[in-house]
């Protein structure tokens, strides 16, 4: 447990990508099997299941130390993880560390999953008398949450083809899918000759950067296929031994939540594996393939909902936007150009023909002018922008420069004041960082959004000091301030709300930059808001 | 009336026409210590501890100082005056103001733990306290100063094996000081900022017993060899500006109760964290103030809502007081002379 917490606290600390990279190597070179089996569990979002409410450990942490529970709360509001809360309340440890593996631990947590909460209390609260400051930070980690340690998967996956012989792409495929880190070794993970076949196994995703330069700096437009750029969420469809996989970007399994997909188990051909995106469509046409894509608000109505309702499955109903082939005939499809792909996909779609499952639409192009005039319509149809993708590209993992490229449509942007403000989590946790802006109403001001990103750390630092000595009021952790501070938001849609005041909801709303110009009454109204609502909402 | 009250201008005691730290210039301001958010400019007379005064006038210039010793006694317009180490930093006193046998001290900043550089903390008997709350809540606990040296001194050695310089982020009065005692032992120059440098040339300059090590001042001439792998101390103005540098390869390490919260180290992006302070942590606050067993505790710059309702809660009457406090300069003293 000692190295790993030494890790996880490195990896939190350290700011240089090859510092990182070097520590996971040195850790993967030096644990046990059973720990590195855990660590990519973890490190890859699979956490053991939850072992006890999250309310139990605030309360033992609490008695423990003999504070109140609203003083508790207060240190949460500062420090803005449980986990560590607890890390920095409880006394210094009273007894010698034992040095346990963090296998022991994790094996030892799931092991008491059944029994009663006295048992588990006494189990964890020996833990903590026996750990310092970082080993019980990690082993509140272990018992809340995810491993939100700043490296990605992808170092991870790269410090693990160092320690090991296999390609990372190879790694970042084993690792994905569902696999049990309980129940499986490292070398039934890792090793070249596994006899256990994951049938549900998802290929990483391609992941494309933003186009921030013209396009002309990518060379002739004839080498390039451009598509839309869809805002649903990044899917994978999977069809093998006969049993159909729907995977979310996040690498979550979400096969049940989306029935209209059901039907793919029979349609579609044996071992194939489709990249495109989840989103919600109507009126659909396996003919002429022509689609209409509803706001990505009536998509959220459905995700994170454990049943669908009737209702969900009527107003905002799920179609598949293909885009891309990665297996076929149970072969590994990457390495195939993009054109070729292509073809085969179109074959399959066809064959298929339903309206659910739509071919992701070629753009027509002749020159890049043509293809920004067409791009400056993207907002009409609810698409984000256009996809740029190199003809003869192989499907590579992760996001890599090149090939791919995203080219966005610019934001929208609404000029408001800062009305609230709260301190932030994480990194930010002593800052006030999360703001709430309004907009002018006549002589109200209306609330309508918040947004946490887009300034640097400087001006953070300064509006930071502007709610300190401007605080009007206090309502638990959040300050109303005195509305003065303008600031230009951007977001990418505006949908109709009745659960927001002003009666809109912003998707992506970020700070674009601070107005310093600008005085309070001549920020955007209501009426604005309601404008863009009409021209961009419906 | 209170003995003392809590006005615009910062508190004061009307039986004694002065003021204790007053943030707009009066005309008698008692000084608990030399930090800008407490030593304001533009005052007529100024009293504080006689290790203050030279602090004083290399950051405010030459004014009507007078000064007293710790424990002297000394009578304002009937009302009798004495400071008492507060431990925050070099001269840092609480101020004892006693008028008709009722006792009030008003502590500035200050730490229970004796640094060996500041004077120990002195608990004072009174009937009001009035008391900082930087770090008023229970999530802050020092460490041993010792162990924090030990860390520290490891991260240089570190930091050394991989070529890298090492720069210490530290506030140039008080805890640039502190941190020399645990560089003692490296028995090489200690590299200094230009503020970091004219603060410790202030105080050698009044004689100020400081450790002995050999300093010298980083300058645009000073050539980059010699600052390979060197050990430099600089202001929390300079963290993240172009004068780091001159240091290439370097890590740079933040001296600071703050450091105590994870978020911090990552927002600011630093590669060693030294949670050092020179405020008293949660203990370190309650043991002060139930060492005064005043019956009345005024909390102010901090956590002072939580701090004050904590004490209630406790049985101790207290409320919170806003004052000026709490913001030093030095975060914006980027530009200062290099």
């Amino acid at each position: 447990m000692k190295e790993f917490a030494e890790l996880v606290t490195f990896l939190g600390a350290s700011t240089k990508t090859l510092e990182k990279q070097e520590a996971l190597v040195n850790y993967f070179s030096l644990a046990d099997d059973r720990d590195k089996v855990w660590v990519i569990a973890l490190f890859s979002g699979r956490r053991p299941r939850r072992l006890v409410n999250s309310s139990l450990l605030p309360q033992w942490c609490i008695e423990i130390r003999n504070i109140p529970g609203w003083l508790f709360s207060e240190c949460y509001g500062s420090v803005g993880d449980t986990a560590e809360t607890i890390a920095l309340l409880l006394p210094e440890a009273t007894e010698q560390n034992a040095q346990s593996s963090l296998s022991f631990y994790i094996e030892k947590l799931i092991s008491l999953e059944k029994e009663n909460e006295f048992i588990k209390r006494d189990f964890i609260t020996a833990c903590w008398r026996s750990m310092n400051k970082d080993e019980r930070f990690v082993f509140n980690k272990l018992l809340t949450g995810n491993f939100r340690i700043g490296i990605s998967q992808k170092q991870m996956v790269n410090a693990l083809a160092k320690t090991i012989k296999l390609e990372p792409s190879v790694i970042a495929h084993r690792i994905s899918g569902n696999w049990d880190p309980a129940t499986t070794s490292f070398n039934e993970l890792l090793s070249e000759n596994t006899g256990i076949v994951d049938y549900s196994k998802p290929y990483p995703f391609y992941l494309a950067y933003a186009l921030e330069e013209n396009p002309e700096t990518l060379g002739e437009a004839n080498e390039w296929q451009a598509e839309w750029k869809w805002d649903g969420i990044r899917g994978e469809i999977i069809k093998r031994n006969n049993q159909l996989f729907v995977w979310s970007r996040g690498e979550e399994l979400m096969t049940e939540k989306f029935p209209e997909y059901a039907m793919f188990q029979q349609k579609l051909p044996e071992g194939v594996a489709l990249d495109g995106e989840i989103i919600s469509l109507t009126n659909a046409n396996a003919l002429t393939n022509k689609f209409t894509i509803l706001p990505f608000a009536l998509l959220q109505t459905r995700i994170g909902r454990k049943n669908i309702t009737a209702k969900q499955l009527k107003e905002s109903p799920v179609g598949f936007i293909a885009y891309d082939l990665l297996e076929f005939e149970g072969e590994d499809f990457r390495n195939k150009t993009l054109d070729e792909r292509r073809t085969v996909l179109e074959k399959i779609i066809a064959e298929v023909n339903e309206p659910v499952l739509r071919l992701s639409p070629i753009i027509p192009f002749t020159n890049w002018d043509e293809l920004a005039a067409t791009r400056a319509t993207s907002r009409e149809i609810n698409a984000e922008g256009i996809m740029l993708k190199r003809k003869t590209s192989i499907y590579q993992v992760g996001r890599k420069v090149g090939d791919w490229w995203k080219w966005k449509i610019d934001p929208l942007t609404i000029d408001a004041v800062m009305i609230y403000a709260q301190k932030g989590s994480g990194r930010r946790s002593t800052l006030y960082t999360d703001y709430t802006f309004a907009v002018k109403d006549e002589d109200r001001l209306v609330p309508f959004t918040k947004a946490y990103s887009g300034l640097t750390d400087k001006e953070f630092a300064q509006v930071d000091n502007f709610v300190k000595r401007n605080a009007l009021e206090k309502f638990g952790p959040v300050r109303t301030v005195k509305p003065e501070l303008v600031f230009e938001i951007a977001f990418e849609g505006i949908a109709a709300s009745n659960r927001h005041k002003s009666g809109v909801a912003l998707r992506f709303p970020r700070i674009k930059r601070w107005r310093k110009d600008k005085k309070a009454d001549e920020i955007n109204t209501l009426d604005d808001l309601k404008k863009m609502l009409e021209v961009y909402g419906k | 009336m209170q003995l003392i009250e809590f006005t615009d201008k910062g508190l004061f005691c009307r039986a004694g026409n002065f003021y204790i730290d007053p943030w707009k210039p009066v005309d008698y301001a008692i000084i608990t210590h030399a930090h800008s958010d407490h030593a304001k400019w533009g005052s007529k007379n100024y009293l504080c501890h006689t290790l203050t005064k030279p602090l004083l006038q290399a950051r405010l210039g030459d004014n009507v100082y007078e000064t007293v010793e710790w424990n002297e006694s000394k009578t304002i317009n009937g009302v009798k005056v004495s400071l008492h180490p507060a431990g925050h930093i070099i001269g840092s006193s609480q101020i004892r103001v006693e008028y008709n046998n009722e006792v009030w001290v008003a502590s500035g900043d200050y730490k229970v733990a004796d640094d060996g550089l500041s004077g120990a903390f002195e608990p004072v008997k009174c009937n009001a306290f009035i008391t900082e709350s930087t770090f008023g809540l229970p999530i802050y606990n020092w460490k041993d100063q010792e162990l924090i040296f030990e860390n520290m001194r490891n991260w240089i050695l570190a930091n050394k094996a991989l070529n890298k310089a090492s720069i210490i982020i530290a506030y140039s009065l008080g805890k640039a000081q502190r941190i020399l005692k645990a560089l003692e032992d490296f028995d090489e120059t200690i590299y200094m900022h230009g503020a970091t440098y004219n603060m410790h040339m202030a105080l050698i300059n009044a004689n100020i017993p400081l450790p002995k090590i050999n300093a010298e001042r980083v300058t645009p001439e000073t050539p980059k060899e010699k600052l390979k792998e060197c050990i430099v101390i600089a202001p929390p103005g300079a963290e993240g500006s172009s004068w780091q540098k001159k240091f290439s390869p370097y890590a740079v390490g933040v001296c600071s109760g703050w450091m105590q919260v994870r978020g911090n180290v990552r927002r600011k992006n630093v590669d060693g964290a030294f949670a050092l302070s020179d405020h008293a942590d949660w203990n370190g606050l309650l043991q002060a103030i139930k060492a005064t067993e005043a019956e009345k505790v005024y909390v102010t710059h901090g956590y002072q809502s939580v701090f004050s309702r904590y004490l209630n809660e406790q049985g101790i009457w207290s409320a919170e007081v806003k004052t000026e406090y709490g913001e030093e300069d030095e975060e914006k003293v980027t530009d200062e002379v290099i």
